[in-house]
C-alpha cells in the first residue's frame, strides 16, 4: 500500500533531526494559525499564490530563498562545527551517515534552492520593468514554473524528516548514486526534487528567452538594454541549452535506478565516467547561469551610485556573450584526474583560462565606471567593491585550479572547496544581496535600512575571509573535502578559525532579518513616494513603487542606453505628468491550475521516491487533467478599464504632490 | 518551401501539405532505421552510420516542417538561435567523444 514507507522511515532516533523537526512543525503551525487568525487564506490565495505578475512571483522566489538560506546555512555551520572537534581520532558528534548527507544537503540546496531562485526572483521582478513591458511572455508558465520550484524545495525538505537524503554529494556521482551503492530512497529525493524543481527551471529560461525578445518596448533594440536585462538574456540562453542535460542524465540514472538499467552502472557496460561528463556539461554552464545576473546587478548598482553611464557598455554586453559561449567548452576542467589525458586536459586548461579575459575585461569596466564619478558608499556599492576584491582574488584560484598539473594536487581538496565559494559568495551571494538592498524599495515602496544593510555586509565579508581563507592553507597541508573526522591535531586550530568564520557570517544572516524587521517597523519613514529614490537610470524607475500591476500606464518609449536617465536630462527634466487620456490594458488573469500542477507534481515525485505506485498515478494523472482543463480554458484574460487606470495613476499623483 | 508562410506578426505558420509531407518523412525515416537493425545482415558500423544519418535527417525534418524554422521568419532570430544550438550541440557531443575516447584509450578499455 505504502511502497516503502512505513512508521521505521521516520528518524526517531536522531536527536537533531528531531529537535529541527519539532522547531519547524512549531513556526509552521505558528504561521498557519496566525494566517488562520487573521483569515488571509483568501488574501493569500488571491494575490499570491494563484498570481501571475511577475514582481509578485519575483518576491516569492526570493522569500523562498531567504529562508532557503537559513536552512542550508545551518547545514554549513554543522559541518564546520564537527570539523572544528573531530581532530586527532575524535569523532565528532555526528556520525558519517549523517554528515555525509549534511553536505549534500547543503550544496544542494544553496545552488538549486538559494542561488537559483534568488537569480531567479530578481528576473522576475525586473526584467519586465526594465524593458517597458507589461509582464513576461507566458504569465501562467511562470507561475507554472514557481510552484514547480516549490514541490523541489518542499520534497528536499520532506527527505529531513521522512526517509532521508543523499549521502553521495552534491552531483550524486555514479556509481555511488546507483542503486547497488545507494540503496535507501535519499538519492531518489535526490533525483525527483532536481527533476521537478528542473523543469521549472526550464520553463523559466525558455520565459525570459522569449520575454526579452518579443516584448520590448518601442525603441529598446538589443543595444539599448540595461546591463542586467542582457546578463538575464544570456543566462537563459543558458538555461535552454544546458538544463536539459541535468534532466536527461538524471533520468538516465533514474532509468538505472527504477529499471534496473545500467547507463553509468559498474557491470554490464555501464560508464561511471560519462556520468561525470555529462552532469559537469550541465555543471560547468550552471555557474554562469548564476554569476551573470550578478555582474548584470553589479554593473546597475555601480553605474547608478556613481551617476556614470557605465564605462564601456557595448564591451560589457561582448564579454558577456563571450563568457556566455566560452562556458560551454570547459567542463572537463571538472575532472582533470578522470584520465583523457594530457592533450585533452591542455585544451581543457586553456579555454578555461581564456575565461578569465572577458571577466578581467568586466572588472576594469567596473573599476573604470568608478574613476572620476561620485560613487556614494551605499550597502548595494559596498557588496559591489566586496565583490570585485573577493571575485577576482577567487577567479584567481580558478586560473590556478585550471593548470591541469596543479589540478592534479588540489583535487578533490579543501582548495576547491575554498575556491567555489570564493567566487559563489563573492560573487553570486554579495551580488544577489546587492540586487535585494537596490531593488526592494521598488518591489515594496520603502527602502531597506542602510545601518543594517552595512552590518551584514561587513559581517559576510569579514566572516567569509575567517571562514575559507585557513580553508585554501589547509588544502596545502593535505586536507580534503567532505572529512567526517580527521587525525592530524595540527590541522585543528585552522579548522576552529574557520568556525569563527561560519559564526560571523551567522551574524551576517541574523543582520538581514534584523534589516527587514527594522525597515518593516519604519517603512513609513522610509517611504519611498517618486518609485525613484536612488535617482537612477533605467526603465524600471520611471514608474511607482511598488508598480501597478500593468507596471506602465503608457508603455514608454527609449532612445537611448540609461533612457530614463536621459529623460531626467532634458530641460526642465522628466515630469511625471498626469496623462489626460487613459486606455483599456489588456492583463492576463490569476490562475488555480498553477499551484494545483505543483501539488500534483509533490505527489508524484513523493511517491515515486517511497514506490508507492498507486500514487504515482494519481499525480500523474492529476498533472495531466489540470493542464488539459488549463488548456480548455479561455477565459484567461482581461481588461482593466481605462477609469481604474486613470484612478490608480491619479492616486499616484496625489502622493507624489503632497510630498512636494 | 514555398507553402510555409510568414504572417504579419513575423511568426510562420505550416500548412496541410507542409504537414503531410513532414508526417510521411518522418515515417520512412524511423522506418529505415528500425529496417536497418531489424534485419540484420547488416556490419555494425553501417547500422550505426544509418541510424546517426537517419536520426539527424528527423531531427531537420521535424524542425523545418513541424515548427517552422527558415531563415526569415522572427527577423532571422530562430535560424541565428538554431545555428548557435546546432553549434553548442556540436561542441558537447563532439567534446563528450573526444574526452571518452582518450579515457577509453587510456584505461586500455578494450
Amino acid at each position: 500500500m505504502f511502497g516503502k514507507l512505513s512508521l521505521d522511515s521516520i528518524p526517531y532516533h536522531e536527536p537533531i533531526i528531531m529537535v529541527t523537526a519539532t522547531v519547524i512543525g512549531i513556526v509552521g503551525a505558528l504561521v498557519v494559525g496566525l494566517v488562520t487568525y487573521y483569515r488571509k487564506w483568501g488574501y493569500l490565495w488571491r494575490e499570491w499564490i494563484t498570481s501571475i505578475d511577475h514582481k509578485k512571483i519575483g518576491i516569492m522566489y526570493f522569500l523562498v530563498a531567504l529562508v532557503m538560506l537559513i536552512r542550508g546555512f545551518a547545514d554549513a555551520i554543522m559541518m564546520r562545527t564537527q570539523q572544528a572537534i573531530a581532530a586527532g581520532g575524535a569523532e565528532g558528534y555526528l556520525p558519517p551517515h549523517h554528515y555525509d548527507q549534511i553536505f549534500t544537503a547543503h550544496g544542494v540546496i544553496m545552488i538549486f534552492f538559494v542561488a537559483m531562485p534568488m537569480v531567479i526572483g530578481l528576473m522576475n521582478l525586473v526584467v519586465p520593468l526594465q524593458i517597458g513591458a507589461r509582464d513576461v511572455a507566458f504569465p501562467f508558465m511562470n507561475n507554472v514554473s514557481f510552484w514547480l520550484f516549490a514541490a523541489g524545495v518542499i520534497l528536499v525538505n520532506v527527505s529531513l524528516v521522512i526517509g532521508e537524503f543523499a549521502k553521495t554529494g552534491w552531483l550524486a556521482y555514479a556509481p555511488l548514486s546507483e542503486l547497488q551503492y545507494s540503496p535507501d530512497v535519499g538519492v531518489d529525493y535526490w533525483i525527483w526534487s532536481l527533476q521537478i524543481s528542473g523543469i521549472g527551471t526550464t520553463l523559466t529560461g525558455i520565459n525570459f528567452f522569449v520575454t526579452i525578445l518579443k516584448m520590448r518596448t518601442k525603441g529598446m533594440t538589443l543595444f539599448r538594454m540595461p546591463i542586467f536585462t542582457w546578463t538575464a538574456l544570456c543566462t537563459n540562453v543558458l538555461i535552454i541549452l544546458s538544463f536539459p542535460i541535468l534532466t536527461a542524465t538524471i533520468a538516465l540514472l533514474t532509468l538505472d535506478r527504477y529499471l534496473g538499467m545500467h547507463f553509468f552502472t559498474n557491470d554490464m557496460g555501464g560508464s561511471q565516467m560519462m556520468y561525470v561528463n555529462l552532469i559537469w556539461a550541465w555543471g560547468h554552464p550552471e555557474v554562469y547561469i548564476l554569476i551573470l545576473p550578478a555582474f548584470g546587478v553589479f554593473s546597475e548598482v555601480i553605474s547608478t551610485f556613481t551617476k556614470k553611464r557605465l564605462f564601456g557598455y557595448k564591451t560589457m554586453v561582448w564579454a558577456t556573450v563571450a563568457i556566455t559561449f566560452l562556458s560551454f567548452i570547459v567542463w572537463l576542467h571538472h575532472f582533470f584526474t578522470m584520465g583523457a589525458g594530457a592533450n585533452v586536459n591542455a585544451f581543457f586548461g586553456i579555454t578555461t583560462m581564456i575565461i578569465a579575459i572577458p571577466t578581467g575585461v568586466k572588472i576594469f569596466n567596473w573599476l573604470f565606471t568608478m574613476y572620476r564619478g561620485r560613487l556614494e558608499f551605499t550597502a548595494p556599492v559596498l557588496w559591489t567593491i566586496g565583490f570585485i576584491i573577493t571575485f577576482t582574488l577567487g577567479g584567481m584560484t580558478g586560473v590556478m585550479l585550471a593548470v591541469p598539473g596543479a589540478n592534479f594536487v588540489l583535487h578533490n581538496s579543501l582548495f576547491v572547496i575554498a575556491h567555489f565559494h570564493n567566487v559563489i559568495i563573492g560573487g553570486v551571494v554579495f551580488g544577489m544581496l546587492a540586487g535585494f538592498t537596490y531593488w526592494f524599495p521598488k518591489a515594496f515602496g520603502f527602502t531597506l535600512s542602510e545601518k543594517w544593510g552595512k552590518r551584514s555586509f561587513w559581517c559576510w565579508l569579514v566572516g567569509f575571509y575567517m571562514a575559507f581563507m585557513p580553508l585554501y592553507a589547509l588544502s596545502f597541508f593535505g586536507a580534503m573535502r567532505r572529512m567526517q573526522s580527521y587525525e592530524q591535531t595540527e590541522w585543528q586550530p585552522l579548522m576552529i578559525v574557520a568556525w569563527v568564520g561560519a559564526v560571523i557570517i551567522a551574524l551576517g544572516i541574523a543582520c538581514i532579518v534584523i534589516q527587514l524587521v527594522v525597515s518593516i517597523r519604519d517603512r513609513e519613514k522610509n517611504r519611498d513616494v517618486t518609485g525613484d529614490p536612488w535617482d537612477a537610470r533605467t526603465l524600471e524607475w520611471s514608474t511607482s513603487s511598488p508598480p501597478p500591476n500593468y507596471n506602465f500606464a503608457h508603455l514608454p518609449e527609449v532612445h537611448s542606453i540609461d533612457s530614463y536617465w536621459e529623460m531626467k536630462q532634458q530641460p526642465g527634466g522628466f515630469k511625471r505628468e498626469l496623462s489626460t487620456h487613459f486606455e483599456d490594458v489588456h492583463m492576463p488573469k490569476n490562475t488555480n491550475e498553477g499551484p494545483i500542477l505543483g501539488l500534483f507534481s509533490l505527489i508524484f515525485g513523493f511517491a515515486l521516491v517511497w514506490h508507492i505506485w498507486w500514487l504515482v498515478a494519481v499525480g500523474a494523472i492529476g498533472m495531466f487533467v489540470t493542464f488539459m482543463v488549463r488548456i480548455h480554458n479561455d477565459d484567461v484574460d482581461y481588461h482593466i478599464p481605462a477609469a481604474e487606470v486613470e484612478k490608480t495613476e491619479r492616486e499616484y499623483h496625489k502622493r507624489l504632490e503632497m510630498q512636494a | 518551401m514555398s507553402d510555409i508562410h510568414t504572417s504579419h506578426d513575423g511568426a510562420s505558420h505550416g500548412s496541410y501539405k507542409s504537414y503531410f509531407i513532414g508526417l510521411v518523412l518522418s515515417i520512412v525515416l524511423t522506418l529505415i532505421a528500425f529496417g536497418v537493425v531489424m534485419a540484420g545482415g547488416f556490419s555494425v558500423p553501417v547500422m550505426m552510420v544509418t541510424v546517426v544519418v537517419t536520426a539527424i535527417a528527423q531531427v531537420l525534418v521535424q524542425l523545418v516542417l513541424f515548427m517552422h524554422l527558415n531563415t526569415k521568419a522572427e527577423g532571422g532570430w530562430n535560424f541565428i538561435a538554431i545555428v548557435f544550438t546546432v553549434g553548442i550541440l556540436g561542441l558537447i557531443i563532439g567534446g563528450s567523444l573526444w574526452i571518452m575516447h582518450n579515457i577509453h584509450v587510456n584505461m586500455m578499455l578494450n
